[in-house]
């Protein structure tokens, strides 16, 4: 594939003894917005973190533009400014005002001048409609508050590829909509997505392809239509028949 | 108390000259102290096995022998493997500094750790360098787990310093020693140093409270 993003060789990851990943491979074009379902402890989130090397994979390779990132010589900072990562639980910065959140790692790290800075950290919250929370600290904020700030503050790096790791799973049920009408948003504005969720029917919506992880490896995959519709694997459809 | 009064009058500038020297010896230890735990963390904390083990070590001996067995070591020890003259002040300084850089490690170290994984992981995925993460991100936090203990920490070492009169390094413990074998009068000049060490470490104590109230506001 030409504008392949993200290729992934024969990816494994062993923690101690237990084997979370088992070999997966798979390729991301830019633009192509995946989701990762599965069952809890076979391995999605692991998967995931592995792609920006929060969890440095056991064996295989991954690609990103055509570069290996899974090498020695990687500059590991720089790759992930290319990145951004949603975590399930927030994780804003509790120490820093909800501006300075956003403006921090531009700042410091793409030595982008504080002012445009700023100016652009403005724009992204009026996106999300936090432009009056700008000077707060995150504590006032409420659980989507949170997570709306965590996904502009991973933009405000620009990043090529947004990766989700379970975005709504800590939220309060009535605050999942604005954080999912945010990530819906930004997968339509041509954001390369790749968001593991539970959110089945979101993930119906937004995909454009669909992978099934369990017991580490992709047991299935394919458009949301054939995975939600009709599933082939046993474990899929066991899996599937559990949750909708 | 009429004794303690005269004795105090009679002999201040001896217990005053004794307290400028505890609180320069205390001043000395922590700060040096502070910066030698800092990079005994670090090397506790770092990616190389070596410096890892070497810190460990560092830690269980320093707090695995008691204080004043340390100082005799450094008081005798020091000098032999110095090429310059030293005096028993730097020697003795310097043991209270090494001790109680191996507590500070310690604190340090519990107080990074405690800072919450999400946050590490948050700062890495925005790309930050590891120096930015620790300073912009990492430290602000662990700073509020570390200061209520390193205030103890202080005030335990303000009151460390009283073992150094066993040789006659100049502070406060050294003073009663003075005045008790001038005066014969050992339980009213012990009384006086009480006071003052009492007295001292209250408003350290005070003021490590405010100040440690001050940075938790920002939060």
């Amino acid at each position: 594939m030409t504008n392949e993003i993200l290729r992934v060789e024969g990816l494994k990851k062993n923690f101690g003894k237990l084997e979370v990943l088992k070999g997966i491979s798979t390729s991301i074009s830019k633009g192509e917005v995946v989701s990762v379902i599965g069952p809890s402890g076979g391995g999605k989130s692991t998967f995931l973190r592995c792609l920006n090397l929060l969890e440095e994979p056991t064996e295989g390779r991954i690609f990103f533009k055509g570069e290996e990132i899974t090498g020695k010589k990687i500059d590991v900072c720089k790759y992930r400014q290319q990145m951004g990562m949603v975590f399930q639980n927030f994780n804003v910065f509790p120490n820093m005002t909800v501006l300075e959140n956003i403006t921090l790692a531009p700042v410091l790290e793409k030595k982008i001048p504080k002012e445009q800075a700023r100016d652009e950290a403005m724009a992204l919250l009026a996106r999300v409609g936090l432009t009056d929370k700008a000077d707060e600290y995150p504590r006032k904020l409420s659980g989507g508050q949170k997570q709306r700030l965590s996904i502009v503050r991973a933009l405000a790096m620009q990043p090529e590829v947004m990766l989700f790791d379970e975005p709504t799973s800590a939220l309060d049920p009535e605050m999942v909509k604005e954080v999912l009408n945010v990530i819906s948003d930004l997968t339509k504005s041509g954001m390369t997505t790749v968001i593991v969720t539970h959110e089945m029917g979101f993930a119906r919506n937004i995909s454009d392809r669909v992978l099934f992880i369990s017991d580490g490896v992709i047991k299935e995959e394919g458009s949301p239509e054939s995975i939600f519709t009709c599933p082939r694997d046993p474990s899929t459809i066991r899996f599937l028949s559990m949750v909708l | 108390m009429e004794k303690i009064i005269k004795l105090w009058i009679k002999y201040d500038n001896v217990f005053l000259s004794g307290l400028l020297g505890t609180l320069w010896i205390s001043a000395v230890t922590v700060v040096l102290g502070t910066m030698l735990g800092m990079l005994i963390a670090l090397m506790r904390m770092g990616k190389s096995k070596v410096l890892n083990i070497l810190a460990d070590a560092y830690i269980e001996i320093l707090r695995g022998t008691p204080i004043l067995l340390q100082l005799y070591f450094f008081w005798i020890g020091l000098p032999k493997i110095m090429p310059f003259e030293l005096s028993d002040t730097a020697c003795i300084v310097t043991a209270l500094v090494v001790n109680s850089s191996a507590y500070i490690s310690e604190i340090i170290r519990a107080g990074i750790n405690a800072v919450d994984k999400g946050q590490w992981e948050a700062a890495k995925s925005l790309g930050l360098s590891n120096k930015n993460m620790m300073a912009r991100v990492i430290m602000p936090q662990a700073v509020k787990n570390i200061l209520p203990a390193l205030c103890n920490e202080f005030i335990s070492t303000v009151k460390g310093t009283s073992l150094a009169s066993v040789f006659f390094v100049g502070e406060l413990m050294t003073s009663f020693k003075t005045v008790q074998s001038a005066t014969f009068l050992a339980l009213q000049s012990l009384t006086i140093v009480g006071i003052i060490y009492f007295i001292l470490n209250f408003v350290l104590s005070k003021l490590l409270k405010l100040l440690e109230r001050r940075l938790m506001l920002s939060d």
